[in-house]
């Protein structure tokens, strides 16, 4: 078996030297992925042969203890871009959306913002303050999180910058790194209202002050009626504890808004009567405008969508025939009414199919699929949510916004499919 | 909506019963009232002083302490300028925090300290809780001051060497750029991503046409290039 498996490596790995031969040649695109038939295989472990796994025994029960994706997924992982910081401590990895389906990320490639690592925090240590203009200041440990009354809800989570390379036009090749600062779990938590409500919140009560145990201390200022409507202190995603690179032990959930907000490793709420202004609220994450003037407190991500399949890192590996087209929509405003889509740069659109749940402010699946004629194609989605909003081109943002806001490019995307399958990411008119 | 009033509802309950029970159809009030869990036990005041370094704009947070700009200039040499320059021009990729005034309206921004950021407190409040990088709060209140007086004298906020700021005077710091900031209008001023019925064919005249590629600018990463899996 494993010579078997040897000689398969040796001749992937022979592939993508020839690939990136190509490369050198400027007949790929940097970083996606060059169209390709399945590869072939080993003849012998297909029929009519029988495959040594048909005929030997494998690995038994709790071998692989945590269990994990089989190795020949191992492409399927966080990937970042190191030329966008200056340290991975303060940085971003982007989810793998393109080798993903359904509409809930598995913990382990949901994307990662820290701003001074991840902290690691032991369980037994953990502590939460409550305090600020309340009746009594109150310390939380876990345990006194997990034996109060929970609820689940899974909710995207996306980061404000999420396409935030785009505003001047098309920079990378691959939705994982133009749309990947997004993931959508399933948390069990405690909702916001409930801590307050025992620490008893005083008459001037309007905002509160949320914190993190990380060496960034993480901050920003909530207003209250969102501690109040549907925010949670949240401690498991998909029924795991949160991992520690999501905020482990706990972390704050706000359905709909910033991923910014969603303070990890809570360790710290004041209560207060005015917002702090801090840096994520004032130098970062205020989008600056075209006359030099700067919008803030823009908390709310609007309605978006993205094409994961095809997709500049997600080729078309056939020439014509039956095709599905796949992606994700959300929006901060509630649910996913509709998503369209255009084949041809967005003259003519056509409803795609939702699959799966439609849940309030959490990613969306969406399917068309159509008979391809092998011609070039400009792939666009454009997502509609509840409350009548309509994702917009880029050019319309542009023209509303400028290009300096950085923050909350929720534009259409555009993918060019060649003839020979291979995607990139474009502008069109 | 009807899942955070839902939510609420299970709370409700829950706080009732005291075990978890199917959402009733009503809505639940939003405050619930009186039936607390009686869970966590009383913060002391030494343990919220441990942690409570926010510093607001009125002032609210702010330590006791003093530095001069001059006690400043020696500690940012030793402790921030091999990372923001010594003039806060930034050493590599790390975020410059001078400079940049008249820069915002223009094709190249630059968001420093003098240039950008609204308020006083929140650059003192920042290195408070995170500077230096690496070795957060490690500051004494007379340092926080004093290399805060420093980075307000590199964005020319601070005219004098011999400038010393403390608890007293620091809200009479102010920064230019404070009312160029505003709250979000997007549901006003983009009213008109609100459609009704988003046209579905013809929707632009002619064939589109690409105008931009990301591989005229290859700076996509190479997959090799990336972090591996065991």
């Amino acid at each position: 078996m494993r010579d078997q498996d040897e000689a398969q490596e040796k001749r992937t790995s022979r592939r993508a030297f020839l690939r990136a031969g190509l490369a050198t040649g400027g007949a790929v695109l940097g970083g996606g992925a060059l169209a390709a038939p399945q590869a072939a295989g080993n003849p012998k472990n297909q029929p009519p042969h029988v495959a040594d796994w048909s005929r030997t025994l494998g690995d038994g029960v709790a071998v692989r203890a945590y269990g994990k994706p089989s190795k020949h997924e191992a492409n399927v992982i966080r990937r970042d871009v190191q030329w966008l910081t200056a340290a991975r401590e303060s940085s971003v990895s982007f989810t793998p959306i393109h080798e993903l389906d359904g509409i809930i990320t598995p913990n382990g490639v949901c994307f990662e913002r820290h701003h001074a690592g991840i902290a690691e925090i032991a369980p037994a240590d953990y502590r939460l303050i409550v305090h600020g203009l309340v009746d009594k200041p109150l310390v939380f440990t876990l345990d006194d999180l997990k034996r109060m009354p929970r609820v689940n809800r899974a909710y995207f989570c996306e980061c404000a910058a999420n396409s935030g390379m785009e505003w001047r036009g098309a920079q990378l090749n691959g939705a994982q790194y133009t749309h990947g600062m997004v993931h959508c779990v399933m948390y069990t938590g405690v909702p916001l209202r409930v801590l307050l409500q025992e620490a008893g919140l005083k008459p001037n009560a309007k905002w509160l002050l949320l914190e993190g145990g990380d060496a960034a201390a993480m901050t920003r200022s909530l207003p209250l009626q969102k501690a109040l409507d549907d925010a949670l202190v949240a401690y498991r995603m998909n029924g795991e504890m949160l991992y520690p690179e999501n905020g482990y032990p706990a972390r704050i959930v706000l359905p709909g808004w910033e991923a910014n907000m969603w303070v990890k490793w809570l360790r710290r709420i004041e209560v207060g009567d005015q917002p702090w202004h801090q840096r994520e609220e004032t130098s970062k994450y205020t989008d600056l405008l075209e006359n030099g003037k700067a919008r803030r407190f823009t908390y709310v991500m609007d309605a978006k969508s993205v094409i994961t399949g095809p997709s500049p890192q997600a080729p078309l590996n056939h020439k014509s025939g039956f095709t599905v087209l796949s992606g994700l929509a959300w929006s901060g405003r509630g649910k996913i009414a509709r998503v369209d889509v255009s084949l041809d740069g967005g003259r003519n659109w056509r409803t795609a199919r939702l699959d799966g749940p439609v849940w309030d402010k959490a990613l969306t699946r969406f399917y068309y699929e159509f008979d391809w004629d092998g011609r070039e194609l400009l792939l666009q989605s454009r997502a509609m949510d509840e409350s009548g909003y309509v994702q917009p081109t880029k050019n319309a943002l542009r023209k509303i916004r400028g290009v300096n806001s950085i923050y909350h490019n929720n534009g259409i995307q555009t993918w060019h499919v060649h003839k020979s399958g291979e995607v990139e990411n474009v502008e069109v008119s | 909506m009807s899942r955070s009033l839902e939510a609420a509802g299970i709370v409700a309950c829950a706080l009732i019963a005291g075990v978890l029970a199917i959402a009733p159809i009503a809505a639940a009030p939003k405050k619930a009232t009186a039936h607390k869990l009686n869970i966590g036990r009383a913060a002391t005041p030494a343990e919220i002083a441990g942690w409570d370094i926010d510093i607001r704009p009125d002032g609210h947070g702010l330590p006791v302490g003093k530095g001069t700009v001059k006690d400043g200039e020696k500690l940012y040499m030793l402790r921030c300028a091999a990372c923001h320059g010594e003039f806060g021009e930034s050493a590599g990729r790390w975020p410059m925090i001078s400079g940049g005034a008249g820069t915002l309206a223009s094709h190249d921004p630059v968001k420093s300290v003098g240039s950008y950021w609204p308020y006083a407190s929140t650059v003192m409040d920042y290195i408070r809780r995170t500077m230096p990088f690496g070795d957060a709060q490690s500051l004494t209140n007379d340092e926080l001051y004093a290399v805060t007086a420093y980075v307000f004298y590199l964005n020319d906020v601070i005219k004098t060497e011999d400038f010393e700021l403390n608890e007293r005077n620091f809200g009479t710091i102010k920064l230019p750029n404070e009312s160029n900031f505003f709250d979000d209008d997007r549901e006003k001023t983009e009213r008109a991503f609100w459609r009704r019925n988003p046209c579905m064919t013809n929707c632009a005249p002619g064939e589109a046409k690409v105008t931009g590629r990301a591989r005229a600018l290859d700076v996509t990463p190479e997959t090799s290039k990336n972090p591996k899996v065991e």
